[in-house]
């Protein structure tokens, strides 16, 4: 035993849990939501998913090597990037749109911010409402398969039922439409540990009290309305993203609660038939501010607050 | 009593209580140092040349927070040498080569105890210091008023992976730790005693619910506590058996209590008896890279390498050697380094037992202010300390860090979190400093 040992500081052993591990979960979880799009609106689906990844994952690889600071995307959030983008735009989009998105979402939002974790705001809603502002065909969206466009149940005169609802088969983006196979992912990554439960229910639990209000304590339009849009897929793998929301739980239910009131705000008050994105994107620039005032009551140090 | 504080579950890895404990006989040299515990190093009252045997003081505690030092075994002194313990402070250590005798100083007699301040001065002679690990002069914490003494809180928590040597000492001494017990009663006053043991150690919990039941002076209660990690952490043991919070600079006196680790107990106990002060540590020594993992009793000052031998060899190099357990414990640079009074354990982990994940960025997941027992937020310190902003570090209680490392445990990105708070308390410490002498 010649060779001097390896010295560092504790602890010496570690559970295990890695950021790519959380960010296969999230692809994994995803998995439902993207089958069901295909099911719902074709094969042509899968061609948004494949660029917007593939343009997502090339852009961030790209930039670490210009900058010169080691590869990030063995970490898979480039490629849950690239997912989430698209699986929130209709399956007939043109593809450059996907192109454009991408690059907004990794080189602008995340990549010019530091990279992962020092973005202020989610790159995949952000890219979303970029896209939105700046292509207005994310409005309408391609259902039946065959059809050019038609119009989403928010922005149509009267809402499909429940159970179309709930399994999605009607207009919509690709992965926004079938509650069932988001739930599935949400199930997923709930016993995964990867999110908790205190942003999607108080956005969703927010959203479905509002509307019942204005729905008249119509359960089943208040429940329509929540199942209608982005709300599910936002509420769920957006508004979760770590580095974004919230770390202590009372920050992530005030970031729900706010969220789920601004989506509100706009689906009823606003032209735009949609407001998750952009809720979910103030609540994002509100997170460090909301951090700073829920944070930990420090042991023992006489209810002092820093 | 409120909720449980944080914590993370760690593996248990305590397969080592299944073999049976075995007395190492006397190594053929010890290297003692003259500091193995909080405080001042002791000054050496041996030269070379100079024939010792077991119980021979060869250090004389200097000032109030320092320990006397004992001969392990008997033999004669043969170097004075410069010791660089694994922290990076230098001492001295004495080297004795044994003559594997093993024979009892003569001067080794019970002490003469009728008071409290003589009982003080006898734990004080026997060089007694924090078993847990920390190894601060037990006759330091025990001199109060023992008017303030409301709680004697006795710690079996034993929460660090692989270390099994505190059940040991539960289940095969609790003669000595009754004794011990009795003595502070009667000496001190202490009435009121809880011990603390982590629910995976069923049979040390009954071994010690009949000692309690056989005594009658004071009371004893045996607490079962959940096994998280860093439930043995005194101030998180107190919080749990008592409900009272220490804050950050103040001692558990302050809040009534006093914490001694089991076998800090069991010493004092056999020391009273005896008058052996002490010289030889039961040890847990595991890790993949051990041939034959075991507790093993040794004398102080035998080398981590002597140990290995004892224990069947290594099967492999081992990447890291511990001393401790994993979550806390200090890396050695090599297996010359000795068993000090305060080691409870030596780990050799082999490479892919040490292999950690790589270090990326923080995702800013909360994991680590989510398991902190005490609700800091290391990676908000991180960003401070980067910023080198000493009033946010305080604003955001640095030094109420136990430095457990449930925080690095469980980071996805495996920051540095320990370290980076242990530069931040020193960033502070200066800073601090800076402003009082301006």
């Amino acid at each position: 035993m010649d060779a001097l040992k390896k010295l560092s500081v504790s602890p010496h052993i570690h559970s295990g849990r890695s950021t790519t591990r959380i960010m296969l979960d999230v692809l994994i979880a995803l998995l439902p939501a993207t089958v069901a799009g295909v099911l719902i609106f074709g094969w042509r689906s899968l061609l948004p998913i494949a660029v917007s990844v593939v343009c997502c994952v090339v852009f961030e690889a790209i930039f670490n090597l210009i900058t010169k600071k080691g590869q990030t995307v063995g970490d898979l959030s480039a490629a849950v990037t690239g997912l989430l983008i698209a699986l929130n735009v209709p399956a007939n989009i043109p593809l450059w749109q996907c192109v454009i998105g991408s690059l907004f979402a990794i080189i602008i939002v995340k990549c010019l911010f530091g990279g992962l974790g020092n973005n202020l705001v989610n790159p995949a809603v952000t890219a979303r409402v970029f896209m939105l502002v700046a292509f207005e065909t994310m409005t309408a969206s391609a259902f039946p398969v065959d059809s050019v466009a038609s119009a989403t149940p928010l922005a149509a005169e009267t809402m499909p039922s429940l159970l179309t609802m709930f399994l999605g088969n009607h207009g919509g983006a690709i992965g926004e439409t079938c509650t069932a196979a988001l739930l599935l992912g949400a199930i997923y990554l709930l016993a995964r540990r990867v999110i908790t439960w205190h942003i999607p229910a108080a956005f969703i639990g927010t959203v479905f009290v509002f509307a019942l209000f204005m729905e008249g304590f119509d359960a089943t339009s208040a429940l329509s309305f929540v199942m209608a849009g982005s709300l599910v897929i936002g509420a769920v793998f957006m508004a979760t993203d770590y580095v974004t929301s919230p770390s202590s739980a009372w920050g992530k239910i005030i970031f729900g609660l706010g969220a789920g009131l601004l989506t509100c705000l706009i689906r009823y008050f606003s032209i735009y038939p949609e407001g998750v994105s952009f809720a979910i994107l103030f609540m994002n620039i509100l997170t460090p501010y909301i951090d700073r005032w829920t944070k930990h009551k420090v042991f023992a140090t006489g209810g002092k607050k820093a | 009593m409120a909720f449980h504080l944080r914590g993370v579950h760690t593996p248990h890895r305590k397969n080592t209580i299944k073999q049976p404990t075995v007395q190492m006989s006397a190594p053929q040299s010890v290297v003692i140092p003259m500091v193995m515990h909080i405080g001042k190093s002791a000054a050496p009252t041996v030269k070379v040349g100079d024939l010792v045997k077991v119980g021979t003081k060869i250090g004389e505690a200097d000032g109030k927070i320092s320990s006397n030092i004992h001969s392990s075994v008997s033999g004669k002194v043969v170097k004075l040498e410069e010791y660089l313990q694994p922290t990076g402070e230098a001492t001295t250590a004495v080297v004795i080569e044994s003559d594997g005798e093993m024979t009892v100083d003569p001067a080794v007699c019970p002490p003469t105890v009728n008071s409290k301040d003589e009982l003080i001065s006898a734990i004080r002679e026997s060089g007694i210091v924090g078993l847990g690990g920390a190894g601060f002069p037990t006759h330091v914490k025990l001199d109060v008023d023992p008017a303030r003494i409301e709680y004697l809180i006795i710690n079996g928590a034993e929460c660090e992976p692989y270390v099994t040597s505190d059940t040991v000492t539960m289940l095969t001494r609790a003669d000595d730790m009754a004794y011990a017990l009795r003595q502070l009663n009667k000496f001190m006053g202490i009435g009121n005693v809880i011990i603390g043991i982590e629910n995976n150690k069923k049979e040390a919990i009954a071994a010690m619910r009949e000692m309690a039941a056989s005594i009658t002076e004071c009371t004893v209660n045996v607490k079962s506590l959940p096994s998280v990690y860093p439930q043995g952490g005194e101030k998180v043991l107190i919080y749990h058996t008592t409900g009272r919070k220490v804050p950050a600079g103040t001692l558990p006196i302050d809040v009534g209590c006093i914490v001694l680790n089991c076998t800090t107990l069991a010493e004092i106990g056999a020391y009273l008896k005896t008058g052996m002060p002490l010289t030889q540590k039961c040890v847990t020594v595991d890790g993949g890279a051990v041939k034959n993992p075991q507790n093993v009793i040794a004398p102080v000052g035998t080398s981590i390498a002597d140990i290995f031998n004892f224990c069947g060899g290594l099967v492999e190099e081992p990447e890291k050697i511990i001393y401790g357990g994993p979550m806390m414990g200090v890396t050695v640079p090599d297996a010359k380094y000795p068993v000090l009074k305060n080691t409870n354990a030596v780990l050799a982990l082999t490479h892919k037992e040490a292999k950690l994940p790589k270090t990326t960025a923080c995702i800013r997941c909360g994991s680590c202010t989510n398991t902190c027992p005490f609700g800091l937020a290391p990676a908000s310190i991180a960003l401070a300390y980067e910023k080198k902003d000493a009033e946010e570090l305080k604003a955001l209680f640095v030094d109420s860090c136990m430095e457990c490392g449930c925080c690095s445990f469980v980071c996805p990105a495996n920051r540095p979190l320990v370290q980076t708070n242990k530069l931040a308390k020193q960033l502070l410490a200066q800073e601090q400093k800076k402003e009082a002498n301006k």
